[in-house]
């Protein structure tokens, strides 16, 4: 049995197919095709929340995504339990658990319901009032208290086992919604061959057409036609269907986001299903034909479990088979509750009686009514819902005034109207116009490619809709470029019609009462909050908005707005156009963070760089750094040796007798051309009109602000060709910058560029017996200091493979670096490894190349300047050409602040303890004693442990600094001041001579 | 002295011919899906070719290929393929294992050809489900009215630029930097498994 | 995302694609090195950040790796046009009736 409350006459679904599911640990039955919310409905369940302010029991507003009150946890287990999901879109699975929120101990009796009573001191702008002072006590006290109070729902506490996934789709026309409308207008557009995509929020088309059981199309029951009509959709090549799918967001030039719900209804999903798939859309054209909600009527505690949407009561019956109560009444300003009576009461259900607000309304539904027997009372209102978990009564009263009458009731259903949902359309710029004869906003200015039929645009009846809609699904498909349509219009046999509705409060929730009528119900606002707000001042909607809260909680006022709108116009005395609506954002419905980031996680967060000889170095045991997206070794420990003792037994090693480094990641750069030297002339400092090829320099770029940029090694392997290398970090921004100049200011010259990073791996050999351990194994290069001095690079083979054989150094030894395509880069290392095995070679990581430089003084780019140091600064004048007539940052280097004296220049430190070293990015003082805050005169950029000097060096940007050799400056940290000499830049071999072996 | 005389001369008597072996990245990979397949393609030639419009008959001659001139277009012929990349810029790849430096070699005419073989790591992607694979993280309209057979360009992956060439009607050929291959067979699976659902 | 119309590549390509270059029309000197230090500080650090329509260079740096210019309306953020590096700021907008 799948519930007290099942019509088995009545409903689509099966009754074979039954599912279990719990509820706050209570255990039911429900039916295959089952929302949680019909599921729970059929069950008499009607509690299911506490309201987010005052705690208040609610029940089930609506049947659809605008739902503001059923949000409930569903959970699959720890790690899957999903928050403020609601139970009118959760479809039902056997097995599936959910649980109430914002409620302790229990739904019934939740004790922060006290703030319902203590309501008057929760009055809008409460918090903004009452917790100014102390101002010190808001983020200790308030904040906190208020957020553990408030919040709805709880977030998982562990990462998220589901995935997630993406894709880009384009079309020439993309339909949103999938009632009737947007399926008419798929239909003409998919008939003209055009690329078509139809989405729907639901998991069943039809819109409407779900509940609307007055409808006929081309011969059908609607909904028949509805599911035939998408049958055939889904068959054409040219058609993507998607149900289940929310679009959330419009954005810029016809890009859509969409949310697919993939795998939230199954059971269990394989694991291959994601849990939900982001599409982004690129469509010529839209079709929103996104209909209409119904509004509620605003009266006293219209809150109350049982009072809902007189659509949604139809859907529950219609579609599920759910009677949402046995004794019902009915609260109305409009024709279509009237339907949703009428469906009850031909099912078996009581109307206790409907109350019209309107004075005299005529009409077929009407005379359907009361020839079925339920009473109808015309110019009453209902003043109050008495019940409290349930509603138990509705009282009515003349509109007027006059005797009050109390009729037991079980549940209410109630219609203001119906609002166009025109929030795609607002997202996608356009703007909004009122009508002033329907009280509506329909969409008035189009910003983009798009066209609003059917409901959303304000069309009232079916036939309308769907001729509104063939011929603007037709239209957008030919102005997308496709052929006219070859299809026939679906013919509207017969509908309902639904008249108008009221705006605002109703009689007894005006402003001379007190009582809470709410507008809107996920954020407990009230239409005397409203008025308040206004009364204190307010008098733009986006003003009330934020003062009341009013339309800002996750449901983003789909049933609210317009209600809170008519009241603050009535109370500002001013007409609702000149109120003004406020602007809807995206989402349209939650999304998740899941479907945002979709593969973006785990190893595809962001892409791992790692180089030929990465295996290599993983199986020796080497600690990896990461530099920008690289991996590289930072140091390869030995046995017990921690970071320390394997970065000294790195340095010594080198200095003792050579190194291996894997410095593959360093940018390099082809420049090719005739006019490649004049190019290099104007992109770096230095002259390279003269480097003979086969010859090496350091090169020093700068940005035209005279600062430095990147620096590497170039190598002139012919006349018209450069090798240039690159900092690591700086490759992709390097290779950015000379494309720039090349391209947009030397557009005249003959060169070329071509990222060469990732063809060579390069392998770092230094020390004295570097030599030893290469040349065994190049072929056709001569080795010899005369024919390869420091600073020269030759083309030959290395372990018969071809490489560019550099000699250079960043360690003050004899060193190479050896180029070979990248795929032999682990073969010709682990050759090189073993002919260094012969000489007592390490391999060396970041750190100890790091060390290794600072004691010769060669900087880092990045560390050791940060975007503020010229070329003197860093005592490299002699890299600046000083007869070259120009090059990039020629003219920035002669600004007046940039050859100003007392600029920060970098020079060596040697602390007075040499066991100290100094924390990089220390502050430096010339006076410790001064009164704080000091003066600082510089900071230290690079710091370390040196074994091969025996102390500690550093470098140091310090004003003045070459002026200050032999002074003792200071370098207060919380332990106490740390005293330092300045010195020069280089700890070691200071004459260079073991550069030349 | 005596110790570079020496090394002078074991440059010389030691050159041996043994050939360092060639380990391509991802060698081997694949990963099938119900309508769509990756797999890593074997090494190729590669070259990064610029020249002005003057040289392009001059190399499409030496090349054996004649260069395409429009955008997002490529051409193919015995094995090699020249993909228009920009104005002045083609990307040539021979699968035949031809040398296509050498043949480059012989034009005087203005260019800049740069070797690029082990720069590069190629992915075939085929099956009815490759384009939606790749517009899993590829925002090109990869329908065949927009992205035809023999189509060429290079875009983004995910975080990551691609090269991509549209080899059939339901096969490309995904072309990424070495060290990005990882990131790319790895999209490309995930990527692969949803296409297929 | 924004579609943006590559000159070279002819036709709208996604934004992902490229990337901002900034202000356009801002020709380096021929000669540099003689700059006054007013000159310098409007090439270098002037902008002229209007509200409406701006001509700024982008590059496809993923697509065909060319630099171009372009014109947008910064309040509608809408391209109007796109053109060739180093082709002259068009003299009239396409659709522009002020």
């Amino acid at each position: 049995m799948s519930g007290a409350f099942r019509i088995p006459s009545a409903g689509r679904l099966s009754q074979a197919k039954t599912a279990r599911f719990s509820f706050d640990g209570q255990s039911y039955t429900g039916i295959e095709g089952d929302t949680l919310a019909s599921a729970l409905l059929a069950n008499g369940v009607h509690l299911v929340g506490r309201s987010f302010k005052y705690h208040r029991p609610r029940g089930f507003l609506s049947a659809g995504a605008e739902e503001p009150n059923a949000l409930v946890e569903v959970k699959r287990d720890d790690a899957r339990k999903a928050p403020n999901i609601r139970a009118t879109v959760q479809e039902l699975y056997d097995g599936l658990v959910a649980q109430s929120q914002n409620r302790w101990p229990s739904l019934a009796f939740d004790v922060g319901a006290v703030n319902d009573i203590a309501s008057p001191l929760f009055s809008a702008g409460f918090y903004y009032k009452t917790f100014m002072w102390p101002k010190a006590a808001w983020k200790s006290l308030y904040e906190p208290k208020i957020r553990a109070a408030a919040g709805l729902g709880v977030s998982p506490d562990k990462p998220d086992p589901d995935h997630y996934s993406s894709r880009y789709a384009h079309c020439d026309v993309l339909v949103l919604g999938g009632g009737a409308a947007g399926i008419a207008a798929a239909l003409a557009a998919a008939e003209t061959g055009a690329r078509v995509i139809l989405a729907d929020e639901q998991a069943d088309f039809g819109g409407s057409l779900r509940f609307e059981t007055g409808a006929k199309i081309d011969g059908q029951d609607g909904y028949a036609w509805a599911q035939g009509a998408i049958a055939k959709l889904k068959a054409m090549d040219n058609v993507r269907v998607l149900s289940r799918t929310t679009a959330f967001g419009y954005y810029a030039q016809n890009f859509v986001g969409l949310v697919e719900r993939v795998s939230d209804h199954l059971q269990s999903p394989g694991h291959d299903l994601p849990r939900e798939r982001l599409w982004q859309v690129r469509a010529k054209r839209v079709v929103l034909a996104t209909g209409s909600i119904e509004r509620h009527m605003v009266f006293a505690d219209n809150d109350r479990p049982g009072i809902m949407l007189a659509s949604a009561a139809r859907i529950f019956l219609n579609h599920y088979g759910v009677a949402v109560g046995k004794n019902v009444g009915v609260y109305t300003a409009n024709d279509s509750a009237y339907a949703a009576a009428i469906d009850l009461k031909k099912a078996g259900v009581n109307i206790a009686a409907i109350v019209d607000l309107r004075d005299h309304p005529t009409g077929p539904v009407i005379d359907e009514a009361r020839a079925l027997g339920i009473e109808v009372n015309f110019g009453r209102a209902v003043i109050r819902a008495g019940g409290k978990l349930r509603v138990t009564s509705m009282t009515v009263q003349p509109k007027n005034g006059g005797g009050e009458r109390t009729i037991p009731v079980d549940a209410i259903l109630m219609s203001a109207g119906w609002t166009p949902s025109v929030h795609l359309f607002s997202q996608s710029r356009g703007k909004v116009a009122f009508n002033d004869e329907t009280k509506r906003f329909v969409p008035g200015i189009y910003a983009q490619d798009c066209v609003s039929v059917g409901a959303c645009n304000g069309t009232d009846g079916l036939a309308a809709s769907i001729d509104e809609a063939y011929a603007a699904g037709a239209k957008a498909a030919k102005d997308a470029g496709a052929k006219t349509a070859k299809g026939t219009k679906p013919k509207v046999d017969a509908s309902e019609s639904w008249s108008r509705g009221m705006l605002g409060a109703a009689p007894g929730a005006g402003p001379d009462k007190t009582v809470k009528a709410f507008v809107d119900f996920q954020n407990d606002v009230t239409a005397k909050d409203i008025r308040q707000a206004v009364h204190e001042g307010m008098r733009s909607i986006e003003h009330v908005k934020r003062f009341t809260t009013n339309g800002m909680a996750t449901d983003q006022g789909k049933t609210s707005n317009m209600h809170g709108l008519a009241i603050a116009a009535e109370t500002l005395g001013k007409p609702i156009p000149e109120v003004g609506l406020t602007t809807f954002r995206a989402p349209y419905t939650p999304v998740t963070f899941g479907a945002i980031v979709s593969h973006s996680r785990g190893p595809l967060f962001d892409p791992t760089r790692k180089t030929a000889i990465h295996p290599w170095a993983e199986a020796q045991g080497a600690v990896f750094e990461d530099v920008g997206q690289w991996k590289r070794a930072w140091y390869f420990p030995r046995g017990s040796e921690d970071m320390h003792a394997a970065v000294d037994r790195e340095c010594v090693a080198v200095r003792t007798n050579a190194g291996l480094f894997d410095a593959s990641t360093l940018g390099k750069i082809e420049v090719v051309g005739p006019d490649a030297a004049k190019f290099m002339e104007l992109l770096y400092t230095n002259p390279w009109e003269k480097l003979e090829p086969g010859r090496c320099r350091y090169g020093i770029m700068l940005r035209e602000d005279g600062f430095i940029y990147d620096d590497g090694v170039v190598g002139r392997l012919a006349p018209d060709r450069f090798h240039v290398t690159t900092t690591t970090g700086g490759a992709p921004r390097v290779m950015n910058h000379m494309e720039d100049y090349l391209q947009t200011e030397f557009p005249h010259l003959n060169v070329w560029l071509t990222s060469i990073t990732e063809q060579w791996a390069v392998i770092a050999v230094q020390g004295p017996k570097s030599r030893d351990i290469i040349a065994p194994l190049v072929e056709g290069i001569d080795m010899s200091d005369q024919a390869l001095p420091h600073m020269s690079v030759r083309e030959g083979k290395i372990c018969g493979v071809p490489t560019r054989l550099f000699r250079m150094s960043f360690t003050g030894e004899r060193g190479f670096e050896v180029n070979v395509p990248a795929d032999y880069g682990q073969a010709v290392w682990e050759a090189l490894w073993a002919e260094g095995q012969k000489h007592g070679a390490a391999a060396y990581g970041t750190e100890a190349m790091h060390v290794l430089r600072a004691e010769k003084g060669y900087i880092i780019v990045g560390q050791d300047t940060d975007g503020t140091v010229t070329p003197n600064d860093a005592g490299l004048d002699w890299a600046v050409g000083k007869k070259k007539a120009d090059f990039v940052g020629i003219r920035g280097l002669t600004r007046p602040d940039l050859v100003a004296k007392g600029r920060k220049q970098l020079v060596g430190l040697k602390t007075k303890d040499p066991k100290v070293v100094l924390e990089e990015g220390a502050q430096i003082v010339a006076d410790p004693k001064q009164a704080i805050p000091m003066k600082m005169i510089g900071h230290v950029t690079s710091s370390y442990w040196s074994q091969n000097c025996g102390r500690s060096i550093a470098l140091g940007l310090v004003a003045g600094g070459r002026d200050r050799m032999g002074e003792t400056l200071y370098v207060p940290m919380p332990n106490g001041v740390i005293e330092v000499e300045v010195a020069g830049m280089v700890f070691f071999d200071e004459t260079g001579g073991r550069l030349n072996g | 002295m005596a110790k570079a005389a020496a090394a002078k001369a074991a440059a010389k008597t030691s050159a041996s011919a043994a050939s360092a072996e060639r380990r391509p990245a991802q060698a081997g990979r694949s990963v099938s899906a119900k309508n769509v397949r990756v797999e890593v393609l074997p090494p190729a030639e590669r070259m990064s070719l610029r020249a002005p419009e003057a040289s392009v008959a001059a190399l499409s001659k030496a090349l054996g290929l004649t260069l395409p001139k429009s955008p997002k277009s490529s051409a193919v012929k015995a094995g090699r393929t020249a993909l228009w990349l920009g104005p002045d810029e083609w990307f040539v790849i021979d699968e035949a294992g031809k040398d296509l430096l050498a043949d480059c070699a012989k034009v005087s005419a203005l260019h800049s050809a740069v070797g690029i073989s082990h720069r590069n790591v190629a992915f075939t992607v085929a099956g009815p489900a490759a384009a939606a694979a790749i517009n899993a993280g590829c925002p090109q309209d990869l329908s065949l009215e927009a992205f035809p057979v023999g189509a060429a360009s290079r875009t983004i992956l995910g975080k990551c630029e691609i090269v991509l060439l549209r080899t059939a009607a339901d096969a490309f050929r995904v072309e990424c930097w070495r060290s990005f291959s990882d990131y790319v067979f790895t999209f490309l699976s995930e990527a692969a498994s949803d296409a297929a659902a | 995302m924004l579609l943006i119309r590559c000159p070279y590549c002819e036709e709208e390509r996604p934004e992902l694609e490229f990337r901002n270059a900034g202000e356009a029309h801002i020709a380096r000197s021929a000669n540099m090195a003689g700059e006054s230090d007013d000159d310098f500080e409007k090439f270098f650090f002037i902008r002229s950040n209007p509200k409406g329509i701006i001509y700024e260079r982008w590059r496809h740096i993923h697509g065909c790796a060319r630099f171009f210019n372009a014109v947008r309306d910064t309040v509608t953020d809408k391209f109007v046009m796109t053109y060739k590096a180093g082709e002259p700021k068009p003299a009239k907008l396409p659709g522009a009736s002020k």
